[in-house]
């Protein structure tokens, strides 16, 4: 189970003869357990991005802590096989020297697992929907669709307590979005993993997510279960609703 | 072991790397492999044309080309190439600490490389060879001492580039080290830069001991070093043109070997710019 509990992080401008800070995220307070999936909504700006950083322990924050399992994310090997991330740029996501196989390698290695890595690699390919014979290619050679399907093998190889998808597929086009939305959700029924979903796009987030965290500026607005979604209380939730162009 | 096998497959690298290679051997091999004695004055034979007796001809005192050539790979080519490697060496790990651990001890890091990138390095050279005396060793001393902060400026800033790219945040996600984030994700990708401006130093480096040599800083007066010999030709370069050709054709060919191996080097690292291999399938 992952926990945050009041966070604050705030930026340094370094000028040359004064320093002012900027306050990006303000009490953020949530959990996400096991096996559910939580979208966190917001505008560009609003620091989900920041909130992202913090929750794969990559970042501190100022205040307040982020804890898995009863223990915290910013010790590395606390953040061994747990935590995985898949980002929203495919193109750099993976090492442009590594091929396919290098880069679903790389979590494994980390864990020092003892099976059989080839037979594991064959099976996560094949679980993401690309065939064996990719893991010999190089990032260059993938397309957009294929990049993230390995990164999204990439993440769930360890079979981690929780992935973070940063706007992870945001950057697809539509009937790939959706595709990919189908395999998370498939694979989220196998293995039993929480995803965190910040994206800004609140159709896939409904789609996917048990529960949507709306934010802004800083703050979480309003957290709601996604089936009660209409009944959101806070003005800038009913604005969103209002503003999302159905088609 | 990719890397070897991407080299040979490119002819021009391979090449290079092979002609660099028996260079520094020949180097190495000077007093088996010289058909006469670098330093021995034979005044009869000056300005003799090539013989099968000495095949590159004479110098202005007799001296045999061939084997002044083939002395001079010691301080032209090894001497000059291990400076260089040590400066890259400290360079490197400047501009990763500086690069990779930012804060206040980059601004240490780059605050020393300014201060050494604005002295002029004749400038440095000729102090330090003064402080220290003439001699090969003391250049090379000064060379390293004001290379490195170049290099390194270099580096952070290739180091910077790589460092913020997702793979290397997916890297600090699931847990790896430092260090090896540093020796998977981004030393590979900084060789790039690093082959370059090291080959591009390698030549200049040839060229200002040549230059360094001629003042009377360098390599003293009777031994064997390509960039004098260049200037001691310098001096009949209008009644014997041919006796600069030995010298100035062996620089072009080693530098130009660098530069060659160089630009291979970032073929065979990079995947990207390789071509798509056939083996695979």
């Amino acid at each position: 189970m992952l926990k945050v509990d009041h966070v604050d992080k705030s930026y340094n401008n370094n000028g040359f003869f004064k320093s002012s800070s900027r306050k990006i995220l303000e009490d953020v307070s949530f959990e996400c357990s096991q096996g559910e999936c939580l979208g966190i909504i917001g505008e560009s700006g609003s620091g989900k991005s920041t909130l992202g950083r913090l929750l794969i322990g990559i970042e501190r924050p100022e205040r307040g802590s982020i804890m898995i399992n009863g223990e915290s994310i910013f010790k590395r090997k606390n953040r061994k096989s747990k935590i995985s991330v898949v980002f929203q740029d495919y193109r750099s996501s993976i090492n442009p020297f590594f091929t396919v196989e290098d880069a679903i390698l790389e979590p494994l290695r980390a864990i020092n697992i003892e099976e059989n890595l080839a037979v594991i690699i064959d099976k996560l390919l094949i679980q993401v929907g690309l065939s064996p014979s990719y893991k010999h290619k190089y990032p260059h050679e993938l397309s957009g669709g294929e990049a993230q399907r390995v990164c999204i093998a990439r993440a769930i190889s360890t079979e981690p307590s929780y992935i973070l998808f940063d706007e992870a597929i945001s950057s697809l086009d539509v009937s790939i979005q959706l595709q990919i939305l189908d395999l998370l959700k498939e694979l989220k029924n196998s293995y039993k993993m929480g995803y965190i979903f910040i994206t800004h796009d609140i159709q896939a987030a409904t789609y996917i997510c048990d529960r949507l965290l709306i934010f802004k500026d800083g703050r979480v607005q309003e957290t709601i279960p996604t089936k009660d979604l209409h009944l959101v209380e806070s003005p800038y939730a009913k604005k969103l609703l209002k503003n999302l162009i159905l088609f | 072991m990719r890397l070897i096998r991407n080299l040979v497959r490119d002819k021009l690298g391979i090449t290079s790397l092979l002609f660099l290679v028996l260079v520094m051997l020949m180097g190495v091999f000077a007093p088996i492999i010289a058909p006469h004695d670098p330093l021995a004055i034979n005044m009869p034979l000056r300005y003799a044309s090539p013989s099968w007796e000495h095949l590159l001809g004479n110098d202005h005192l007799g001296r045999d080309v061939l084997s002044r050539i083939l002395y001079g790979i010691r301080a032209s080519v090894l001497w000059i190439f291990l400076a260089l490697i040590i400066s890259v060496c400290i360079g490197t790990v400047m501009g990763f600490i500086a690069g990779y651990y930012r804060g206040i001890v980059d601004s240490i890091i780059m605050r020393i490389c300014d201060v050494m990138l604005s002295f002029p390095v004749y400038v440095i050279t000729i102090a330090i060879v003064g402080i220290l005396g003439v001699g090969l060793e003391n250049i090379l001393f000064a060379f390293v001492l004001m290379k490195w902060a170049w290099f390194a400026r270099i580096i952070r800033t290739s180091v910077l580039q790589y460092i913020e790219m997702e793979y290397v945040k997916y890297a600090r996600t699931i847990g790896l080290s430092h260090r090896s984030i540093i020796l998977r994700h981004i030393l590979p990708l900084t060789f790039s830069d690093i082959a370059v401006v090291a080959s591009s130093s390698m030549s200049s480096m040839i060229l200002q001991i040549s230059g360094l040599s001629f003042l009377g800083l360098g390599i003293k007066a009777p031994n064997a070093e390509w960039g004098m010999m260049l200037s001691e030709a310098r001096e009949v370069m209008f009644t014997r043109p041919e006796l600069m050709i030995a010298p100035g054709v062996a620089i072009i060919s080693v530098v130009i070997g660098f530069n060659f191996l160089s630009d291979s080097l970032q073929v065979a690292l990079n995947p990207e710019l390789r071509q798509p291999s056939k083996i695979i399938e």
